[in-house]
């Protein structure tokens, strides 16, 4: 199987591990661009998200928004980006965001909705302030699937901070642009590979996570 | 010095027959991931230490990026339109797959068992109950499928014009027309939403059981488990 062949030259090739392009390097680039994109995304989507679906309204606006960011296309915004503002991390970080923000509302928004209402009520009951019932009851039960959100955007942004590369930014598509121009498979390969692995360490860091923060009661619920 | 719709010589296609190509490019391979994630769906409902595996490699398969997939696939099948559509067939997956599976299960037992009373066979009970109940969380997973497949189409572009709409984006970039680029978001954009709001026609019809005129209500009260699973899709 030549892919596999492909996968053992570019990581046996001692000098894809040093320097301004080495794997360590481009992994780094990518880690950081796919962290930024993300919290610009969440620190958009989660407070709307939590808001709106604490009181239940706007989720139609909410869906339509979704729709739109999702039917913006990535590539197209990067390339428009780049030639009205110029090259820098704005125009890749645009079409990350867009990108994000979407799964990350969504989910935000039918997370809070999925509650149970009756312990809801009971913190009304009890006399719970609004921001004691939304940050102390529904968020942690809410807290499950508005992971899995976040998990959906960065996964997203992992696979296409590629992009990055094609406007001269680093990251791991700069293997697999390079690759492409240059003919040279083994590279792009070894980046697609790369970009695969990272996704699959964001989906364990996301499970740990999840493991982590989900208060325990809800967890054995689910 | 050009219409806004008036397109280079070079992608030798008028405005509207890079829509068609566009829509080809993207349609086709969603079609081809709801016949390939129904059969495989059905497997996971019915032996389900199957499913887990599944979702694993259909979101591994998600995270190769489109440009590494097209690049990887032009030894095996060359520049042309199939390359595109094969790693769009193959993403469409990763949101068919759990849409199918979650809507078949959310169909109650009693619904099964009641079918089974009335001497349907497996197939039969398939066709008649199963799939038309889980019709809304497969429409479902069939909208956010169509959109992300006419906004990746675009991604071709870079292996040699196989982008459609996405082509006129390469066109910007080289010949310095920012409007080019303008015109391809925006003809995609218009493109998803008219796609998506075909979907939820088709739901409607496919659905006359479900209430209609007092839909917005109830999707206030009850949120839509299909929305969140689907958005969950990568678990």
């Amino acid at each position: 199987m030549n892919l596999l062949h492909f996968i053992n030259a570019f990581f046996g090739d001692g000098a894809h591990w040093h320097g301004y392009n080495g794997i360590p390097t481009r992994v780094g680039e990518h880690v950081g661009y796919t962290l930024q994109a993300l919290a610009i995304a969440a620190l958009i989507a989660l407070p709307v998200g939590l808001v709106t679906g604490h009181y239940g309204r706007g989720g139609n606006v909410l869906a339509m928004i979704a729709v739109a960011g999702r039917a913006l296309p990535t590539f197209g915004l990067l390339v428009l980006m780049t030639l009205l503002v110029g090259f820098g991390m704005v125009n890749v970080m645009t079409p990350l965001v867009v990108l994000a923000v979407p799964p990350i509302l969504v989910t935000t928004y039918e997370a809070m909705r999925s509650v149970d209402p009756s312990p809801v009520d009971a913190a009304r009951g009890m006399g719970m302030s609004e921001a004691g019932v939304l940050f102390q009851v529904e968020l942690p039960a809410a807290l499950p699937l508005i992971l899995g959100g976040l998990r959906s955007g960065a996964i997203q942004i992992v696979s296409t901070a590629t992009i990055a590369a094609y406007v001269s930014l680093g990251g791991l598509g700069r293997y697999i642009v390079d690759g492409l121009y240059q003919r040279d498979y083994e590279k792009v390969v070894g980046g697609a590979t790369l970009v695969a692995g990272l996704a699959l360490v964001t989906l364990a860091v996301f499970w740990a996570l999840g493991r982590f923060a989900v208060s325990r009661g809800v967890r054995q619920r689910a | 010095m050009s219409g806004f719709f008036d397109i280079p010589s070079d992608l030798q296609h008028s405005w509207l027959g890079l829509v068609g190509l566009h829509l080809r490019e993207a349609l086709l391979p969603v079609l081809a991931g709801l016949v390939v994630s129904l059969p495989l769906a059905q497997l996971c409902v019915r032996l389900r230490w199957l499913y887990p595996p599944v979702l694993w490699v259909t979101t591994v398969l998600y995270a190769i990026p489109s440009l590494a997939f097209f690049v990887l696939l032009i030894d095996y099948t060359g520049q042309t339109e199939l390359t595109v559509m094969i790693p769009l067939t193959v993403y469409s997956l990763v949101v068919l797959v759990p849409a199918i599976v979650d809507g078949v299960r959310s169909v109650p037992p009693e619904t099964l068992a009641a079918a089974t009373a009335m001497g349907f066979g497996p197939v039969r009970r398939y066709f008649q109950v199963q799939l038309p109940i889980a019709v809304p969380a497969v429409i479902a997973g069939l909208r956010v499928a169509t959109v992300s497949s006419i906004s990746l189409v675009s991604v071709g572009a870079l292996i040699g014009n196989q982008g459609a709409l996405g082509n006129l984006i390469n066109d910007a970039n080289i010949y310095n027309r920012p409007e080019l680029a303008v015109n391809a978001v925006l003809s995609m954009a218009v493109l998803a939403i008219l796609a998506d709001a075909l979907l939820v026609a088709v739901r409607l019809l496919l659905t006359p059981w479900m209430p209609r005129a007092g839909r917005r209500r109830p999707a206030a009260d009850v949120p839509d488990p299909a929305t969140a699973a689907l958005e969950d899709a990568v678990r």
